[in-house]
């Protein structure tokens, strides 16, 4: 009864929030969290286009040089391009789209087991994203150890497959290989969450429904069910995976120092701390953050265009 | 024996099941190795750190390895209670000041009307892509010209304000039922009455993964200690289980540096364990429409 009035008052007198259209409120609400992002987020990626375009020592007042930077970069930086670039391309499609499929795989067979062991699997999936390279430097440092005492070295020399321990953080081509490992250890963070969260909301009666219209094993239900239903979450995710897989340089940092022997393992964040922190060439520092950031849009772009519908109608 | 479709989330075991444990569980088990060992690696004396061949479980634990990261720690100048201290301020801080500051904007984002709201939606959306270590350079020019080296804020503020927290807080505020507000709104409740006595109640699940995201942010992160920070007493937790890492890198340095990681990443654990289930319901709100 008093339900109903309520419904009854809320017809008679329109609301406050679709009555005041405008409610300056909102600014109140919005303006602290508006304030730290300015400063933090946004003001530092304006700076970084317009330092871009200056050569700045961080000592003197940056002189505009215009382009220079970004030519520089193209063509003459050797390291970028014979390292830097083919290392962070390989680095973001293994640990980007391999993570992103591995994970949507994972997320798909754990959503095939009831809720207990569910939960545990995917604890235990989610947890070395929580490491985030810091907490686990040591682990890395054990495992891949140079000489004999090492874990690796050890296992496979007991296995017979080498005979001689490899000295892996040192060796130019191991160095990738094992960053990528660990970046694909630690790849199943929130976005591997949303996946599971979406496959699990999907909606129960289209698989009856679907299973009656001649789909009929699991790979069928998962093509044209679960994924044009989960959209969205597999867009969120995969925002999160190609953050993450551009994001990351602290790994090799840490395992080897940067620049890492050779540069076997340099991506562009770490050339971005190498000339920015070492060398201090804050202005060519900025391009190289200011590629990053494009290279990063582009990716999203390109993953908008495949996830979100337009085809309908 | 005829498909009969949704198979997903069974409320129980069935055979079937097998298949997918027993290719998934190679899977599970080789990335819940490295954690088990660093939590093995903690707890060994010293001849077991020193045996060869190396050893993956710990066969006699000991507290060894953290009395010796205590005592360590005496030695270098700073005390290890310092940095703790430290730590928990800085975190408790980040995440408080952020889970406030996130919780207001997604309420006034999803739920009040006013000029330029789709557009300040449309920035928070692009800045998911956000690369912060893009940005060090000049994030650290901000500081220097805030004024704010070697102040606590400089652990803090810079991690306050994350995208994907809002963007998942709001998605989960655009749930609340308008109708519930608008009742409020006519009993006389202002903007705030709303957002504190409807709002924040309705949406404890996003409140907890938002909690937990920036926890993740602030209690593993090293850039502030080690850009914006010269003061060591100002440092981190993990700045200081860092520096341990790299000065001793000698055998008997690796256990106390496990007993450190151990200790950095068990809080992560223990709060995502409790607050699992708030996370997963987050998720469900997740998706980029």
């Amino acid at each position: 009864m008093s339900e109903q009035a309520t419904n009854n008052k809320a017809v008679l007198k329109p609301n406050k929030i679709a009555k005041r259209n405008n409610n300056k409120n909102g600014y109140l609400f919005v303006a602290p969290y508006a304030l730290v992002f300015m400063i933090f987020i946004l003001i530092p990626v304006l700076l970084a286009v317009i330092l871009s375009f200056t050569n700045f020592n961080a000592i003197e007042f940056p002189t505009w040089v215009g382009f220079l930077n970004y030519i520089t970069l193209i063509t003459s930086d050797e390291v970028f391009m014979q390292y830097v670039l083919p290392n962070t391309v390989v680095y973001a499609v293994v640990v980007g789209i391999g993570g992103y499929i591995l994970s949507f795989i994972l997320a798909w067979a754990l959503c095939n087991l009831p809720k207990l062991p569910r939960t545990v699997f995917a604890l235990i999936l989610y947890s070395p994203s929580m490491t985030t390279g810091v907490a686990m430097t040591v682990l890395w440092k054990v495992i891949f150890s140079g000489d004999q005492t090492g874990l690796l070295n050890s296992w496979l020399m007991s296995l017979g497959v080498i005979t001689d321990p490899i000295v892996w953080l040192v060796n130019t081509n191991f160095l990738l290989p094992i960053v990528i490992i660990i970046g694909l250890w630690s790849s199943m963070g929130i976005g591997f969450l949303s996946m599971i969260a979406g496959i699990l909301n999907s909606d129960e009666s289209l698989y009856e429904a679907a299973a009656i219209d001649g789909v009929h094993n699991r790979f069928q239900e998962m093509i044209y069910i679960t994924i044009p239903q989960m959209k969205p979450q597999m867009l969120f995710a995969a925002v999160m995976a190609i953050v993450n897989a551009f994001q990351n340089g602290l790994i090799s940092t840490l395992l080897t120092g940067n620049p890492s022997p050779g540069y076997a393992a340099q991506l562009i964040v770490n050339h971005i701390e190498d000339y920015g922190f070492q060398r201090y060439e804050m202005g060519y520092a900025a391009a190289v953050s200011v590629v990053l950031l494009l290279i990063v849009q582009l990716f999203s772009k390109a993953a908008n265009g495949l996830l979100t519908e337009k085809d309908e109608f | 024996m005829a498909y009969k479709g949704k198979r997903i989330n069974p409320d129980k075991f069935e055979v079937g099941q097998l298949k997918i444990i027993a290719i998934i569980l190679p899977l599970v088990i080789f990335m819940a190795l490295p954690i088990i060992f660093i939590a093995n690696h903690a707890f060994k004396p010293m001849d077991e750190l020193f045996a060869f061949p190396p050893t993956f479980f710990v066969k006699k634990p000991t507290l060894e390895n953290f009395t010796k990261l205590v005592k360590f720690s005496r030695t270098s100048g700073v005390p290890l209670s310092r940095y703790i201290f430290n730590s928990t301020i800085v975190t408790v801080l980040t995440v408080g000041l952020s889970l406030f500051f996130t919780t207001c904007a997604a309420f006034a984002l999803s739920k009040i009307k006013f000029k330029g709201r789709n557009m300040m939606i449309q920035i928070n959306q692009l800045a998911l892509m956000f690369v912060a270590t893009a940005v060090l350079i000049p994030r650290y020019l901000v500081i220097c010209n805030l004024g704010l080296i070697d102040n606590t804020l400089a652990h803090v503020l810079p991690l306050v304000a994350y995208p994907v927290a809002l963007f998942l807080v709001k998605q989960f505020v655009e749930q609340v039922p308008d109708s519930l507000i608008e009742a409020a709104y006519m009993d006389g409740a202002t903007d705030f009455q709303v957002y504190r006595k409807i709002i924040i109640p309705m949406i404890k699940p996003a409140i907890a993964t938002a909690a937990i995201l920036v926890f993740q942010q602030v209690w593993t992160n090293m850039e502030t200690s080690n850009y914006y920070i010269n003061d060591d007493s100002m440092k981190t937790l993990t700045f200081y289980m860092n520096s341990l890492v790299n000065a001793n890198n000698t055998v008997s340095g690796q256990g106390m540096a496990a007993a450190a990681s151990l200790i950095l990443f068990v809080p992560n654990l223990v709060l995502f364990i409790i607050l699992q289930n708030s996370v997963m319901n987050t998720m469900a709100n997740s998706g980029i429409k």
